[in-house]
């Protein structure tokens, strides 16, 4: 193997796409605010957002299934259009449907001549894919026949089959059940092991959470944050814990508005950042032992909420204006 | 973007050079197979296999096979056909899938029965679709007229026509000028004068374009006939009286007391042959004229004929 | 250059038999031996003429329907499943796509006629007990239909690569009327005048010419076929339908995927 300068794994220059909507008269429908993004080798990232975001406009661009009003992006380092970049890649598309007259591996095999799988490689590829997705006797079954949570595996199966270099994910972990929830988390975590990038749209934050170094969080087209999960979850002007010893709350942090939980022996509040200086003078006052302050760290999910809520108004408000 | 720019290149590149190659080949195909729709009506000239082929869109095919009966008429008779074989029977279809198409039945009686090149020679066809014409639909004048004209016309039975005439005049908002007819032909008048109105009738009473011309031309030719069996004989008194030939038309204009020198349809002055015959100028230009012509003068050359 | 043309072609042409399209052959040989016993009745002579006709017509009209009705559904139908994402996200060129599907559909086609013409020769055979050398001429004929049914996959094709299968289909079917009638097309044209005389000619070159393909009437009765019509008819067929390609290619790689 040669040794290559490292770049970016995707480039997402100024991507835009706006729908005509309407049978008769058309009207323009921006579903893709011209988007930034880049996605650097062997991450997995999360592309989060609310139904209707624009996450799979994104996606389906980067494909070259639909064509962008402007904008460009490269992938692997080439013009995404290249021919050559789709050998390097693989897709699962949004609720993935096909033909449903081919068993799993009849269809495998398709797939693997289409992706220029060598001959000799194929049946051997088919087996071990269909195992890592836990699709076990299927073998002479037409996918017809299989359900919802099966055709998400094939078509996970058929998205790394050809072994991608970058493999692109629609909510992977949709239609699945724990066990496959499972079983296709531990699937991107091992394609990360192997150096691979894996770029994936979900609204399941847990899933994103867990898995994302970074992730992207779009809404109405137009990216809002780009960040490490961590980043974004401590930049929030949070909340902090505070326990004491006792069980004896002073009225002057009840009225700063504190949630407090008594046990045993201990009392835990939690409230504003800002009183956090007032909080520890008081129990200095009242003689109670600190036993520790601590930042409460919001889950993604409350960020996301939080996020999307202060879009709303301020969207709202220029709209208001306008 | 570039490539898919170079496929659309390409694409409509190989998309205009298959159209003009397919056109242009298309061209090749009719020259090699001139007149091939009406193949089949060799091989399949029964008017009943058709209407059974054509599954109940009789109307259509009727349509379709007019066409091609006028096409093909047209077609011949504009190379001076020698032959039209085919007319008969595209006819027959043509009325046997649509029986009240009445243009189908004029046209037949104006270039059926006529001799070649002027129509198909068989005047025995064309009474017999007229025939059929009037038993399909009793009710209409026309196809009386139609049949009166193939009687009076082209087999010179006066008194078939005058009856046909006469039936034909009797049907409800039957044209006047039928009783005239049945009463011209029982006294066997004046031939130029009933054939001068058979001929302007068939001229009012048609819509269509090849019939009104073929009309016009009969007319013109009529009066050619006439001119110039008048003029002869001023020709033969003109001998009479003075012994010997008139020099030109001119003399023989003021011998007679014409106007001016007498002329043709076209405004062409009649000549006058050293030997004391009455032609027209340019015979081509009458192609009905049976009077006028000079002698041994044929119509232009025929066509090959394919069927 | 690797291409997946042959990939997509024969799963196309295994889509067709899972579909059960070789059934109509059922329908088909059921026909032909009807008719084949019931002429059986009359003269020899008519009874030739009566399996040669009906044989090749049925071969051609049963093939027309089938490339009808697959061709309508090979591009609108993928997109309407969306089985095209994975196709078309791996190194699949969308021209390829469409080429692959005019191939396996053209193949179906092919393999189809093959076992209707082995029937045709059957029930030839039992009529007549024996083949003599004019018999040859039923190959000509069956060229000209598969001929005849490259036009219309191409044009089947055209249609399916921007609207719906119905609308396809009735497109598809007026144009296969039309073009069994544009001789009688060109004639109206040669007769019109003027502007209507352009229209009606580009017309008249944009529609297939199918009348030239029907030769079945002629060879039942032995006439032979011109070398130079077999040899104008191939370039015809070729280049109509790569124009028709090209037009499907040219639509298709402009297309938002639904
Ligand atoms: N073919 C189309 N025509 C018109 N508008 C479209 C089309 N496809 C998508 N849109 C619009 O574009 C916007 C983004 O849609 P997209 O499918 O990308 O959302 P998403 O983020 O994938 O949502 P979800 O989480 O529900 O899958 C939506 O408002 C949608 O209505
Ligand atoms: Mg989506």
């Amino acid at each position: 193997m040669s040794p290559e300068p490292i770049m970016p794994s995707i480039e997402i220059l100024g991507l835009e796409k706006t729908y005509q909507v309407g049978f008769w008269r058309k009207r323009p429908k921006q579903a893709l605010r011209p988007l930034h993004l880049q996605v650097e080798d062997g991450e997995i990232f999360g592309f989060l957002g609310p139904n209707g975001a624009g996450k799979t406009t994104t996606l389906k661009l980067l494909m070259g299934l639909i064509f962008p009003t402007s904008g460009s992006a490269r992938i692997l380092g080439r013009e995404w259009t290249d021919p050559a970049v789709k050998a390097q890649i693989g897709f699962l598309p949004e609720q993935p449907y096909f033909y449903d007259y081919l068993t799993a591996h009849e269809l495998l095999e398709y797939y693997a001549q289409l992706s220029g799988v060598p001959g000799k490689l194929r049946r051997q590829r088919i087996e071990q894919v269909l195992h890592q997705v836990g699709l076990r006797d299927v073998q002479g079954v037409q996918l017809r026949k299989f359900s919802k949570g099966m055709l998400q595996r094939v078509g996970i199966g058929q998205a790394i089959l050809h072994d991608p270099k970058l493999v692109f994910f629609d909510e992977p972990m949709s239609g699945l059940d724990p066990m496959g929830r499972r079983e296709v988390r531990d699937l991107m975590e091992q394609l990360k092991q192997e150096g691979k990038t894996v770029f994936f749209s979900t609204h399941i934050l847990s899933d994103a959470e867990a898995l994302c170094d970074r992730v992207a969080i779009i809404h109405k087209g137009e990216v809002l944050r780009v960040g490490a999960v961590d980043d974004l979850t401590s930049s929030v002007r949070g909340k902090v814990e505070v326990i004491w010893q006792g069980s004896q709350i002073p009225a002057s942090i009840k009225a700063l508005g504190a949630e407090c939980h008594v046990t045993a022996d201990m009392v835990r509040a939690i409230l504003d950042e800002k009183h956090q200086d007032a909080v520890i003078d008081a129990l200095r006052r009242e003689r109670l032992r600190l036993v520790s302050v601590t930042p409460v760290r919001t889950s993604l999910e409350t960020y996301f909420v939080e996020k999307l809520r202060h879009a709303e108004t301020t969207a709202g408000s220029i709209a208001g204006g306008a | 973007m570039k490539p898919r720019r170079k496929i659309t290149g390409i694409a409509s590149v190989t998309l205009l050079l298959s159209l003009a190659a397919s056109s242009f080949i298309l061209h090749r195909v009719d020259q090699l197979r001139p007149q091939a729709t009406l193949d089949e009506v060799l091989f399949l000239s029964s008017p009943t296999v058709i209407q059974r082929a054509s599954l109940g869109y009789d109307g259509l095919m009727a349509c379709i096979y007019w066409t091609r009966a006028v096409q093909y008429f047209g077609y011949r008779h504009h190379y001076h056909a020698a032959s039209y074989n085919l007319l008969a029977p595209l006819l027959e279809i043509t009325t046997r899938l649509d029986p009240h198409l009445i243009i189908a039945y004029e046209f037949g009686a104006s270039f059926l029965s006529p001799k070649p090149p002027q129509g198909a020679g068989e005047p025995q066809r064309a009474v017999e679709l007229m025939q059929y014409g009037i038993q399909q639909n009793p009710d209409n004048w026309h196809l009386y007229y139609d049949l009166g004209f193939v009687y009076y016309m082209d087999l010179r039975d006066y008194k078939k026509a005058a009856e046909i005439f006469q039936q034909g005049s009797q049907l409800p908002h039957a044209h006047p000028f039928l009783k005239i007819l049945a009463a011209q032909m029982a006294q066997h008048a004046g031939e130029y004068d009933t054939a001068r109105m058979l001929w302007s009738a068939t001229y009012e009473n048609t819509q269509d374009k090849q019939i009104k011309e073929n009309a016009i031309e009969h007319l013109r030719a009529l009066r050619v006939d006439e001119d110039v069996q008048h003029l002869q004989e001023a020709v033969t008194r003109f001998g009479e009286r003075t012994g010997h030939l008139p020099e030109n038309i001119a003399e023989l204009a003021a011998a007679e007391h014409l106007p001016g020198v007498p002329v043709d349809p076209d405004g062409q002055p009649y000549k006058l042959t050293p030997d004391g015959r009455v032609e027209v100028r340019v015979p081509d230009d009458f192609p009905f004229a049976t009077m006028g012509l000079p002698p041994g003068y044929t119509p232009k050359p025929t066509l090959r004929d394919y069927h | 250059m690797k291409t997946s043309i042959p990939h997509i072609a024969s799963n196309t042409f295994r889509e067709a038999v899972r579909d059960r399209v070789l059934y109509n052959l059922i329908a088909f040989a059921l026909l032909l031996s009807g008719a084949a016993i019931l002429v059986g009745q009359i003269s020899i002579e008519i009874e030739k003429l009566v399996v040669i006709n009906l044989g090749l017509t049925a071969v051609s009209l049963f093939g027309v329907v089938i490339a009808i009705f697959i061709g309508i559904g090979l591009v609108s139908k993928e997109i309407e499943k969306r089985t095209l994402y994975t196709v078309l996200s791996r190194p699949v060129r969308r021209w390829e796509f469409i080429v692959g599907k005019f191939f396996g559909l053209a193949g179906t086609l092919t393999v189809n006629t093959f076992f209707m013409a082995i029937g045709v020769f059957a029930a030839l055979f039992y009529v007549s007990h024996r083949f003599v050398r004019a018999d040859a001429l039923i190959f000509v004929a069956l060229y000209f239909i598969i001929l005849e049914f490259l036009i219309v996959c191409s044009l089947a094709l055209l249609f399916s690569s921007f609207s719906s299968p119905l609308l396809s289909a009735v497109f598809a079917f007026s144009l296969f009327v039309i073009g069994s009638f544009s001789e009688d097309l060109r004639n109206f044209a040669s007769m019109a005048h003027g502007v209507s005389r352009w229209l009606a000619t580009g017309a008249a070159c944009l529609v297939p010419n199918f009348s030239a393909f029907n030769v079945i009437a002629s060879i039942a009765h032995e006439q032979p076929v011109a070398v130079q019509l077999i040899l104008q008819n191939t370039l015809y067929a070729l280049f109509y339908a790569a124009m028709a390609l090209s037009g499907a290619v040219l639509i298709f790689e402009h297309r938002d995927l639904k």
